[in-house]
């Protein structure tokens, strides 16, 4: 497809040259090379079935130019103050003054670049080695990107500490950016991450972002993730996620922006006795379209997962929700339960939902079920009972409908804004 | 209390009702009169909880025949939220979960709601924190549960108090409450039964369903009534609970057959 490929060399026509590392570039030289061998998805895969990119493919992006100097006021908003290690990406490109890095004691947060030359070892044993880019384009794409990241590495023992933020945010039209973010928890580790995307002007641009995410024995990782990027813009994602034994991963993915937004998220217990919570939430409207994949692999003995994922749609919008589940054979015990809960606010709105299960061990618990549809009628009889209005009721419940996930964001900042957000827009709509 | 001269607050006369196509209540006559406390007991699936539904106006129950009338109003002909408005109020058997919406969101939404149609003033959030926090002493309840969504991970206790507590700020002329007392422990009972007592008035009226005799010990009724197949088959003053819990609802069943 002519038109695809002129996106893509669009994409790859000015990586980043070579770095000090020998390693770092050979790693992008590999992924370059992956990424030219792949194809992109079209709607002929299955899973990319729902999810259209022909309208990205028609569009030619350049790398970013140095942005604008931002001063912290103009991001006040964006930044939670309860988080106390932050880095902040303009475009893609480590902002040092708005930032603050941590480089000593027990979780270091640091730009990848000052990662790679400070704490090669742990860098170079997991960048790029969680998530599996063998088959994805999109994440070759931005392996062949690597240059600003963001690196967590926290180690055990260490006091629970605040809140870490990485915040990337856009501001130049027709650009692509790729961020990348590495986070290992090291055995007996705790920490909290908070990754968010947003844009400060609207443009239609694309951020290829790819996350990763290893939780050694008995670590523990919380994981707010926040999309709000333009609605004009393009969002494609990973994060992979990898447990080891009693590991645990609780993980909260809020989807407000973007035109088209994909996030895939990859989750492998790969020891036994690890504990896995997805809450997700898409609330979109307009002609958006929100897809999220996940796939939780449960690949060892004694596993827990519990999955809530809630979408939303108003207007013309498409929310996309595949949950894929594998439980491999050796997977005995596992105890998994997902939930797949979708509203339509409007007539012309669109759900796609389906899980999917594939279970391989006969001793195991999985529930699952989907609804879509209406807004729950006990519920409705009980808000009137107390003398509001059908019409008030009604508002009410779909604020509580998509304000449930929110709920689930310890950081209070986070949850205000994103219930403001949820607010403005589970108004009803006229003409329902 | 029986109060001489005292008006109807409601009246139902013939009342019939049908749930997914199934004829449930078959023919309900009941006065309630300001300042009275009425007790409704019965088997299960003899139609009380049906009766309540049906008054409060849940859209699943068709009424077939017969009228309620509310304050001299016309209560059939009004919505659910015109009925709680007008000071009907229905205690949830099995009180409503509604994730993601707090309850102290819902209270005050609740209360304004009920204040503007009695054309009183609203409270804002503070004001109405002040005075939602003395209401929750009257029913020893923690202020914690303002902060978590209404009803959700309640215990079924909490859940009961939670529903008086609506009670205590919606202040209704009729309260129906609807098995209130199961699932309470006897320490919580008494504090629900309490809490009830204590916003009795001679204008408003309450109307017990439950199984159990050791509510009315708790809140005194000025009548008891039986139902049965629909029907109420019997009504007595509380001399009647006495009987029932002596001697069960078998002579009752046997007698109206």
């Amino acid at each position: 497809m002519a038109t695809a490929t002129a996106f893509l060399e669009s994409l790859l026509a000015a990586p980043p040259a070579g770095g000090a590392h020998g390693w770092l570039g050979e790693l992008r030289r590999a992924a370059l090379e992956r990424a030219h061998s792949l194809t992109l998805p079209t709607t002929r895969e299955e899973d990319w079935r729902f999810t259209d990119l022909s309208s990205l493919y028609q569009l030619a992006f350049r790398p970013a130019a140095p942005g604008p100097a931002l001063a912290p006021a103009a991001i006040g908003a964006r930044l939670a103050p309860e988080a106390g290690a932050r880095l902040v990406f303009v475009d893609g490109r480590y902002a040092p003054a708005l930032s603050r890095p941590v480089a000593e004691g027990g979780t270091l947060v640091l730009d990848l670049g000052a990662a790679v030359a400070s704490q090669p070892a742990p860098v170079r044993e997991r960048l790029g080695r969680i998530a599996d880019d063998a088959r994805d384009a999109f994440a070759a794409i931005n392996a062949a990107h690597l240059a600003d990241g963001a690196v967590v590495l926290a180690r055990g023992g260490s006091a629970p500490a605040a809140p870490i933020q990485l915040l990337f945010l856009a501001t130049q039209p027709e650009v692509a950016v790729h961020p990348r973010v590495l986070v290992v928890a090291e055995p007996g580790a705790a920490l909290e991450l908070l990754e968010c995307y947003e844009s400060l002007a609207d443009g239609v641009y694309c951020t290829n972002a790819v996350t990763e995410i290893a939780v050694a024995a008995g670590a523990s990782v919380r994981h707010v993730r926040v999309q709000r990027e333009s609605e004009t813009a393009y969002h494609l994602a990973t994060c992979a996620v990898r447990l080891e034994r009693d590991a645990s991963y609780a993980a909260v993915s809020v989807a407000l922006g973007a035109r088209l937004s994909r996030f895939n998220l990859n989750v492998a217990q790969a020891g036994p006795g690890a504990s896995v919570e997805l809450d997700g939430l898409a609330l979109i409207g307009g002609r958006q379209l929100a897809d999220t994949h996940s796939f939780i692999d449960h690949a060892a003995p004694h596993g827990a997962s519990r999955q809530l994922h809630k979408c939303v749609a108003a207007g013309q919008a498409h929310t996309v929700f595949n949950g894929r589940i594998l439980v491999r054979p050796g997977a005995q015990l596992t105890n998994s339960a997902q939930q797949s809960r979708n509203l339509l606010l409007s007539r012309r709105a669109h759900v796609d939902t389906k899980p999917q299960l594939e279970i391989f061990a006969d001793d195991v618990k999985c529930a699952h079920g989907a609804t879509v549809g209406q807004l729950e009628a006990e519920e409705l009889f009980y808000l009137r009972s107390r003398g509001l209005a059908e019409q008030a009721a009604r508002r009410l419940l779909t604020y509580g409908f998509a304000a449930e996930v929110v709920e689930r964001i310890r950081i209070a900042s986070i949850a205000g804004s994103l219930r403001d957000a949820v607010l403005a827009q589970t108004a009803p709509e006229e003409g329902q | 209390m029986i109060v001489a001269d005292a008006k109807p607050l409601l009246e139902v006369r013939g009342l019939a009702a049908k749930v997914a196509g199934v004829e449930i209540l078959k023919g309900i006559d009941l006065v309630v009169r300001a300042g009275e406390v009425h007790a409704i007991m019965g088997p299960n699936g003899s139609g009380k909880s049906t009766l309540a539904k049906a008054l409060a106006g849940h859209p699943a129950y068709e009424v077939t025949a017969g009228s309620a009338t509310f304050d001299g109003r016309d209560l059939l002909a009004l919505a659910p939220e015109e009925r709680a408005r007008a000071g009907l109020f229905l205690g949830f058997q099995y009180p409503v979960e509604v994730p993601g919406v707090a309850n102290s969101q819902f209270l005050r939404l609740a209360y304004n709601t009920i204040q503007g149609a009695r054309g009183k003033d609203e409270l804002d959030p503070l004001e109405f924190d002040d005075f939602v926090r003395e209401r929750m002493k009257l029913l020893d309840m923690d202020p914690a549960f303002l902060d978590r969504s209404v009803n959700e991970g309640f215990s079924g206790g909490e859940k009961k108090r939670n529903e008086i507590l609506q009670m205590a700020l919606l202040e209704p002329r009729l309260a129906f409450l609807d098995e209130t007392d199961s699932g309470l422990d006897i320490d919580a009972l008494r504090i629900v039964a309490n809490g009830v007592n204590r916003l009795l008035r001679p204008d408003n009226a309450v109307v017990l369903v439950t199984h159990y005799q050791r509510l009315l010990n708790l809140i005194v009724p000025d009548y008891v009534h039986v139902m049965d197949g629909g029907r109420i088959v019997r009504t007595g003053d509380r001399e009647l609970a006495l009987e029932l819990e002596a001697r069960g609802y078998d002579w009752l069943q046997a007698k109206a057959a």
